[in-house]
């Protein structure tokens, strides 16, 4: 990684030059205090290892159920894929098809971008397309709703209590995990170092 | 005060998609130049922004009214079906001692789209009037609407959720309204209209001031 470059802000198009960065160190606009540059301590190495947990998270989340609920002699138990294809059952296929995105298929495709990346990054070689699926990841982004959805869950679960006996699925937990790696994913994925690592194959 | 060097100053411009600094060759326009590294189209700004984030934000208001209006879940039981809007839901719980739910609900739902759509309409007024006043705190507030945006949609989420769970739990039966959609598109539409605002837009009119005095 380069130590001395120059730099405009994204957010107000001051040019800075940013000279000897240490690791951990983040330095910011001097005029409107957007984040320039931060390296990360580490990053190659953290944000593979959280990939690879968040993907195993994230198949245990969507492969046992959700919420379990108990009325009467009933017993019923459901997914996330579940609710979806009551709810694509029930007619509303748009609102369907907007939680199926935000909430299974962005994450999934966003967890499995990162993965074909960091993983030729830590041999050294460059990913076929990597320009490509970096900047696919950063389109899909801010549409990966995985934190919302979560607190959807425990609204509804505060709903649901007084109609019925809610319990807790093995997802759910898998789910708060999963929120936990996500963040952690997004502090240790440094953008900045594999865009300067993809340089030379494109 | 100097006048401030920015990159379009320096002739220079920053890739949007890899954040690159790419140097415009004298003569040339970053119009018809593409990104070395990413290989995306170059804009010293993002191309159309003002007209792009009035034409969103205008279509969230539209969307915004059905969504208030319309019930956004239907609960039909033995005793006949009911309607509820998102306000009367948060009433409902408000009443029913659930403050916190009522809480998250209308701030999520209620508040950050009214908000969102009240920041985006200040700063394109303000940088269409080339206003300096305080550009850092106009910067902070286009990243407070870039930041919460997404969490309007916890109320989608919880229909889904209610939907499905009351439907296998067979007690009565619960259906999202025409509201859903409305609000799903709504919420939808923010944040394209915050992506496609930019920010530097803000601080431009500082220099185009300070040139202007010169």
């Amino acid at each position: 990684m380069q130590h001395d470059f120059l730099m405009a802000c994204h957010e107000c198009d001051l040019l800075h030059r940013i000279v000897g960065l240490p690791e951990g160190g983040t330095s910011i606009c001097s005029r409107c205090g957007a984040v320039l540059a931060k390296r990360k301590r580490n990053s190659l190495d953290r944000s593979l290892a959280l990939t690879l947990t968040g993907l195993i998270l994230f198949a245990m989340a969507n492969a046992y159920p959700l919420l379990e609920i108990k009325s009467g002699s009933l017993y019923q138990a459901t997914t996330l894929m579940g609710c979806v294809e009551i709810l694509f059952g029930a007619g509303m296929w748009h609102i369907a098809c907007l939680v199926f995105l935000t909430a299974i298929l962005f994450p999934l495709l966003d967890l499995l971008s990162r993965l074909y990346l960091l993983l030729p990054l830590k041999t050294n070689k460059p990913p076929w397309k990597g320009s490509s699926i970096l900047l696919f990841i950063q389109s899909i982004n801010p549409w990966g709703m995985m934190d919302v959805f979560m607190l959807g869950i425990l609204v509804s679960i505060v709903k649901l209590v007084k109609m019925m006996k809610v319990i807790p699925g093995i997802s759910l937990f898998a789910f708060v995990l999963l929120i936990f790696v996500l963040a952690g994913i997004a502090a240790s994925f440094d953008t900045h170092m594999t865009w300067e690592k993809m340089e030379g194959d494109s | 005060m100097p006048r401030a060097l920015t990159a379009r100053n320096a002739s220079m411009v920053l890739c949007h998609g890899c954040h690159l600094l790419c140097r415009i060759p004298p003569g040339g326009s970053s119009m018809e130049m593409a990104c070395p590294r990413c290989g995306a189209a170059l804009h010293q700004r993002k191309p159309d922004s003002i007209k792009r984030t009035w034409a969103l934000v205008i279509a969230a208001i539209v969307f915004y009214i059905p969504a208030m209006v319309l019930p956004i879940s239907i609960t039909t039981t033995f005793a006949g079906s009911q309607g509820d809007t998102i306000m009367s839901g948060v009433i409902y719980f408000l009443h029913t001692g659930a403050w916190h739910i009522a809480l998250v609900i209308f701030v999520a739902s209620i508040m950050v789209p009214i908000l969102k759509i009240l920041i985006l309409i200040y700063l394109l007024i303000s940088v269409q009037l080339k206003s300096t006043w305080r550009p850092l705190d106009s910067t902070r507030l286009y990243r407070i609407i870039e930041v919460v945006g997404k969490w309007s949609m916890v109320d989608i989420y919880v229909i889904t959720l209610m939907a499905a769970l009351i439907k296998l739990g067979g007690l009565a039966s619960f259906d999202a309204g025409p509201a859903a959609v409305y609000f799903g598109t709504m919420v939808v539409i923010t944040m394209f209209a915050a992506m496609s605002f930019d920010p530097r837009l803000i601080w431009d009119n500082m220099e185009e001031n300070h040139d202007s005095r010169e």
